[in-house]
């Protein structure tokens, strides 16, 4: 299968899900926004994607694409790591188009991991979770109730600090997925390169602002 | 004014594939500043050998950026400091009066130390010889100017084909990956007429083989691009990439 015996259709695949992922964070980010302007609202999301069956196949669904995007990750590193060889030069200096994201997706990769394993006890855990298993009083509100969990979450500026930090690290992430995923597509030539440079880095941006305002307004609502 | 400059040289010695190797130091005296660099060790080699040691054992053949033998990491770069040229392609006038100057081998799995700073590069002839051609006789060059070529697709095959084998762009790779040269090698064929009828078969031939042979998978660092004396661009990889994923999509 070229997907997995192929060294581009290896980046293909992580491509493929990087790119999914990727849109899967922007719905989840507008969805955040919602809070901003209506808790009722967002708790009205928050309900509509509990544990029902269409909102359990999305996350089932979910989850491959961030299994199979992180085995491919490691898998790709073990191999470049044997390619590369043991021998290291003595001295080696970085030119100035290589991008710092692009050399470190891994240990990004990871951080984003660790992000998402607190993300997950700080929230799905009490909301989604919760209402799989039944219990409605895993957390300290009820399955439903998102807003609270975040108003609670981002009372303490311990996890504010975490969750912008997790952030930050996505934004790296994405400023250099966003274009490698279309080079390794084959949509890029000189003029397309520089254009989805641009578009990455406006998009990403974007997205994590829209994440990080939430958290910050959180913020300053539970200082007031 | 002329530029005279002396400095110090730590130079990666090993005997074979198997040894460990080490960094050997040589002082440098009143060497011109238009001495090239490999000039430059042709000094040095002619004290080695005046003294009854070994020369420092270094690959090159056309001493003018054509032939892509000169593969020497220079200070952390493949083929020097300089951008767009090669080793042999520099002069000590770019270097400082008290220098330490670092020259290593290539270091990469696909490329094996044969001895000192020279490396086995023949990976690379392999891949081309498991399809870097075009299998049919495309005729004389009156044939050639019978068929229309647009300009642009003109001048982008010649920059692919630009590229001398050298094997900095693995050597810059901290992936070890052969893309760059793999794709300009297909990129240069796949735009003219007579190349584009094989595109599809080349394309899967030649990644194969990188493949096979353990190079690693392209992460679009873009350190190839930077380091290349060609200047080839990655664009040649999003090329070889669409050709590839159409060909596999089309089996
Ligand atoms: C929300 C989460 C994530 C998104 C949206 C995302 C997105 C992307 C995108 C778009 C790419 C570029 C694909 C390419 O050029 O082939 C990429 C590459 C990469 N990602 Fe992620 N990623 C995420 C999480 C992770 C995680 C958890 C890891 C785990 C270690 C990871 C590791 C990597 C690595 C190592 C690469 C570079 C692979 C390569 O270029 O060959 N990513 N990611
Ligand atoms: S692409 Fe550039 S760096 Fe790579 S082998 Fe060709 S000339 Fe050398
Ligand atoms: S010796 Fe031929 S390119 Fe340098």
């Amino acid at each position: 299968m070229w997907l997995s015996n192929s060294s581009i259709g290896r980046k293909v695949v992580m491509s493929v899900t990087g790119v999914a992922l990727v849109l899967f964070l922007t719905f989840h980010m507008s969805m955040n926004l919602v809070a901003l302007f209506s808790e009722d609202a967002y708790n009205m999301v928050c309900e509509f994607l509990g544990a029902n069956w269409y909102a359990l196949v999305a996350t089932v669904a979910l989850a491959a694409l961030f299994v199979i995007h992180i085995i491919y990750a490691f898998w790709l590193t073990m191999l470049n790591r044997k390619a590369r060889g043991s021998e290291r030069y003595a001295v080696s200096q970085k030119p100035k188009s290589v991008e710092w994201a692009s050399q470190n997706m891994l240990v990004l990769g990871i951080v984003v991991i660790l992000g998402l394993l607190l993300h997950f006890a700080n929230f799905w855990y009490k909301m989604q979770f919760a209402e799989i298993i039944g219990d409605h009083f895993l957390g300290e509100f009820g399955p439903t109730d998102g807003a609270a969990y975040i108003a609670y979450t981002f009372g303490c500026p311990v996890y504010v600090v975490i969750y912008l930090v997790w952030l930050l690290a996505l934004w790296f992430h994405l400023t250099h997925g966003f274009w490698s995923a279309m080079q390794t597509f084959g949509w890029s030539n000189k003029i397309w390169f520089e254009r989805w440079r641009i578009i990455g880095n406006v998009y990403s941006t974007l997205v994590v602002l829209g994440f990080a305002v939430v958290v910050v307004v959180y913020f300053f609502k539970s200082l007031c | 004014m002329e530029k005279i400059i002396s400095f110090t040289l730590k130079i990666w010695r090993q005997n074979g594939p198997k040894d460990k190797g080490h960094f050997d130091t040589f002082q440098m005296k009143d060497i011109p500043g238009d001495t090239s660099f490999l000039e430059m060790l042709d000094i040095l080699n002619e004290q080695l050998v005046s003294e009854g040691k070994e020369p420092v054992v270094f690959d090159h053949d056309c001493r003018e950026g054509i032939c892509g033998m000169c593969s020497l990491y220079i200070n952390g770069h493949p083929h020097g400091p300089a951008t767009g040229a090669t080793t042999c392609q520099i002069y000590m006038r770019r270097f400082n009066d008290g220098d330490t100057i670092t020259v290593e081998p290539w270091r990469s799995a696909g490329f094996p130390v044969i001895k000192d700073l020279m490396v086995d590069r023949s990976a690379y002839d392999k891949i081309m010889q498991a399809g870097g051609y075009v299998s049919v006789n495309t005729g004389a060059a009156q044939d050639a100017n019978a068929i229309l070529i647009p300009k642009t697709a003109a001048d982008e095959a010649m920059d692919a084909a630009s590229c001398i084998g050298c094997g900095a762009c693995v050597a810059a790779c901290k992936n070890g990956s052969a893309m760059l040269f793999v794709s300009a090698k297909v990129s240069q064929l796949a735009l003219l007429p007579q190349g584009k009828s094989e595109a599809a078969r080349r394309a899967k031939a030649m990644l194969a083989k990188m493949d096979e042979l353990g190079f690693g998978n392209c992460t679009n660092t873009r350190a190839c691009e930077a380091e290349c004396p060609k200047n080839v661009s990655i664009s040649n990889i999003a090329r070889l990439n669409r050709e590839f994923i159409k060909a596999k999509l089309k089996d």
